[in-house]
């Protein structure tokens, strides 16, 4: 346990020399958040009866998207690590006495938080202080806050945890190129990153639900804003961890496949 | 009047014949960012930065004559590369004057490069993944090379560097000292009157080196072509340069010949590289 | 000219050695604007309008917006990645050829692969420029390819104006990317419905709004007077001073360590 956190260490502060590029992240997540903020607003007032959210949840769901957006974004993916299997030179990783799964997946966590943690605290300070319904608007509610909480940090692990899928089937093709385009961009749209899920069509929304994507970011988000509440919230939390676990379960046992792989092809 | 301004400018003429590269109290600066190690100090560059002033050439002044081939040596971080880049017309120094064949090479730099080559030892100027006789048509044209200087400078090149094998094959299959030596050709097909080395036979084994060094002195000596080289190698110094330039913290320390830097070694059985760190070490960089 | 032909038979060439990869990023190029295609599609379904413009109305919009930027990604990447040319010193090289500066940092790179986004704005115009309900004579016709060429100018001239803060930051600000992917981002709808501010800041401090909305609405009969179609043209003023901007930036141009 104690290396991972070194290594979690170490790639956290790594996150952290980005600074150029962290006030960048700032900038851009302020205009979009406006942006998102204005289009959204022209589409309630074309028609109010249509609008699927309560104005003010839809807003912190959307500082929250820009806040937290280094986190939950689909396209983070590691070159390097797809890179290091292309080349072969993963066979060194393999041979250490670590799991490559486990710091690979320490690795995903430690960036995504580093690169979220420079730009989520000046994002939401000024989102809070714009006036209602536009900014960020109050928890709905302790146990909403709560449930935000444990749903964030489930959120991230699943994130984390789809992506060491596709790091892994790396391993099965010779350019991973094409899951990797697959994947981002399903990821986007399904998760909520293009337009939030419940502007998409109601008779999709039982659908959508169920999918891993909705247990990222489209969880945490809704719940804060009191748009997913009381057993609706437990039953969304229960959905994370199931899809956490069976996503964690899927690449550990790809992971286990690779290492025999290799052992094979070695011998 | 017109007597006047024919004096003028034969003078110039002559002055540039004789002297190809004339350069007089050159100073850059460059800034550069300080980092620290830590997870405090990471957080705190977040802030604020401080950098530093690395002055990269403090007051250099040389000429160089028509023909000359001269080496330019100076440990890492030394100014050797500014050198040449100010020489080149890529960079603007912030004082000084220098004259390339009577051109300031940053104020007129189109009609300057037509007139240089350039080869960066560690980069490449070939297309990665198309053979190599086509980057030389692209510069063919990009040079505006007429039809036939260009085949007779090609077969010359061709020759005199064995590339006969290895022009249709694509740059990214060549091994290194293929490689270097296309580098090479690539720079001359416009027949430059002065060549810019910038370590030249970085990471060429054995044979590459010798036949690198060889050409450069075959050109030197058929074409009259004016030769500067950096390098880190001292053997390449020594079969090259007819004249030593030694260079450090942006500072000309020495203008001489080699047997001017043997003369700084005390053991006179030290190998060229012993005589190099001595003189370092002599200067204090 | 002859020259940049060269070149791009050279990028074509160095392409075809990459075949795969080529038609994956092109594929990926063409889903990602496909995904917000699809945003709008959603979007309308539950709206039907917004701000009074119609679905088609807004396609033509996006279309717009997509095509003038992808134009100008693939004809003007050179200076949209301008950062790594200055670290990997392929800047250097280009200093010291005998021609001009801005027409080799083009020919540097011809971004073939954004053909898949181009593809892409190209069926929504041939779904939209029917359906949007605008009588379409020549000098309509004409106004349209302006928007396109003027929305090319303007994103290009953006990224001359992000190559010319490279020489000063030498890796690119990032924040830079507002005015591009935010521009391209949100000009798939037309720019009047984020409200006045926006309206007035996409007119004078970027023109987007020249190229995309305002001969929009002449075209969709919102407004008669017909000078509103060639406002594109004016928009192309934008890359005087990013232009004057790049060559101020490329005097105070250091170069790479060795």
């Amino acid at each position: 346990m104690k290396k991972y956190w070194a290594f979690f260490r170490m790639r956290f502060i790594n996150g952290l020399q980005y600074r150029a590029a962290a006030w960048a992240g700032v900038v851009t997540q302020f205009v979009w958040g406006f942006m998102e903020l204005f289009l959204f607003d022209a589409f309630y007032r074309a028609d109010p009866s249509a609008f699927p959210m309560d104005q003010q949840a839809l807003a912190s769901y959307i500082w929250l998207q820009q806040a937290f957006f280094a986190m939950f974004t689909s396209w983070q993916w590691e070159n390097e690590l797809f890179d290091s299997i292309a080349s072969g030179n993963v066979a060194y990783e393999l041979c250490r006495p670590v799991s490559i799964y486990n710091m690979w997946f320490t690795r995903s966590v430690a960036r995504r938080l580093s690169r979220a943690a420079l730009r989520c605290l000046p994002v939401l300070l000024v989102a809070s202080l714009l006036p209602t319904p536009y900014g960020m608007g109050l928890p709905d509610g302790p146990e909403a806050f709560a449930g935000f909480l444990i749903s964030m940090v489930l959120g991230l692990l699943l994130v984390s945890a789809f992506s060491m899928l596709v790091y892994m089937s790396a391993f099965y093709t010779i350019s991973s190129q094409g899951i990797r385009i697959v994947a981002t961009n399903l990821m986007d749209f399904l998760c909520g990153a293009i337009i939030p899920l419940p502007f998409l069509p109601d008779a999709a929304q039982g659908i959508l639900a169920l999918l891993p994507f909705a247990s990222m970011n489209n969880a945490p988000f809704r719940i804060y804003g009191g748009d997913i509440g009381g057993m609706e919230m437990a039953y969304t939390i229960g959905l994370q961890v199931f899809w956490t676990v069976v996503l964690v379960a899927v690449g550990k046992w790809m992971e286990q496949r690779v290492k025999q792989k290799i052992v094979v092809q070695g011998g | 009047m017109g007597v006047c301004r024919d004096g003028a400018e034969n003078r110039l003429e002559e002055w540039g014949k004789l002297k190809m590269i004339q350069v007089e109290h050159l100073t850059k600066t460059f800034r550069v960012a300080k980092r620290r190690a830590g997870f405090r100090s990471a957080f705190r560059a977040l802030w604020s930065r401080q950098y530093e002033e690395i002055r990269a050439l403090d007051d250099i002044s040389f000429t160089i004559r028509d023909g000359e081939m001269v080496g330019y040596m100076g440990p890492n971080g030394a100014g050797k590369s500014s050198t040449i880049k100010v020489l080149s017309g890529i960079l603007t120094p912030e004082g000084g004057t220098c004259r390339v064949n009577g051109r300031i090479p940053w104020k007129e730099r189109k009609e300057h490069v037509k007139h240089i080559g350039v080869v960066f030892g560690q980069r490449s100027q070939l297309w990665w993944d198309v053979p190599v006789m086509d980057s030389f048509f692209l510069l063919k044209d990009i040079y505006s090379v007429p039809d036939a200087v260009f085949r007779e400078t090609c077969t010359e090149l061709t020759e005199l560097l064995s590339l006969e094998e290895i022009l249709k094959t694509p740059a990214r299959q060549l091994s290194l000292g293929q490689r270097m030596r296309c580098e090479i050709a690539a720079s001359l097909l416009h027949r430059p009157d002065i060549l810019f080395l910038d370590e030249p036979t970085i990471g060429l084994d054995a044979v590459s080196k010798l036949a690198v060094r060889e050409f450069i002195k075959k050109l030197n000596h058929e074409h009259k072509t004016t030769v500067i080289l950096t390098t880190h190698d001292m053997q390449d110094i020594e079969a090259l340069a007819s004249r030593i330039i030694l260079i450090g913290k942006g500072r000309v320390l020495m203008d001489g010949t080699l047997s001017d830097v043997r003369a700084c070694a005390k053991d006179a059985g030290a190998s060229l590289d012993e005589m190099a760190a001595a003189l370092y070490r002599a200067y204090e960089v | 000219m002859k020259l940049y032909w060269k070149h791009l038979q050279m990028h074509l060439q160095s392409m075809m050695q990459y075949k795969t990869s080529f038609f994956l990023t092109a594929l990926g190029q063409f889903l990602v604007s496909f995904n917000v295609f699809l945003g709008i599609y959603f979007m309308f379904q539950r709206f039907h309008q917004v701000a009074g413009f119609t679905y088609s109305q807004c396609l033509l919009c996006f279309a717009v917006t997509l095509s003038s930027f992808t134009l100008a990604e693939v004809f003007f990447r050179g200076f949209d990645t301008f950062a790594s040319c200055i670290a990997n010193g392929e800047f250097d090289r280009i200093l010291v050829r005998p021609r001009g500066l801005v027409f080799q940092v083009i020919c540097k790179k011809v971004e073939l692969t954004r053909l898949g986004k181009l593809l892409q704005a190209l069926v929504i115009f041939c779904y939209a420029v029917p359906n949007c309900g605008v009588e379409w004579n020549g000098i309509k016709i004409l106004g349209l390819v302006l928007m396109v060429l003027g929305g090319t100018v303007v994103f290009a001239s953006l990224f001359v104006l992000y190559a010319g803060i490279c020489f000063f930051t030498l890796e690119g600000l990032e924040f830079m990317n507002v005015f591009t992917d935010g521009a391209k981002e949100f000009g798939k709808y037309p720019l009047g419905i984020y409200g006045k501010h926006i309206l007035v800041i996409c007119t004078f401090l970027v023109p987007y709004a020249l190229f995309q909305y305002y001969p929009f609405l002449y075209l969709i009969g919102q407004r008669s007077e017909a000078g509103f179609l060639f406002l594109p043209l004016l928009s192309c003023l934008f890359s005087i001073p990013c232009y004057l901007f790049w060559r101020w930036g490329l005097r105070h141009y250091q170069s790479t360590g060795s």
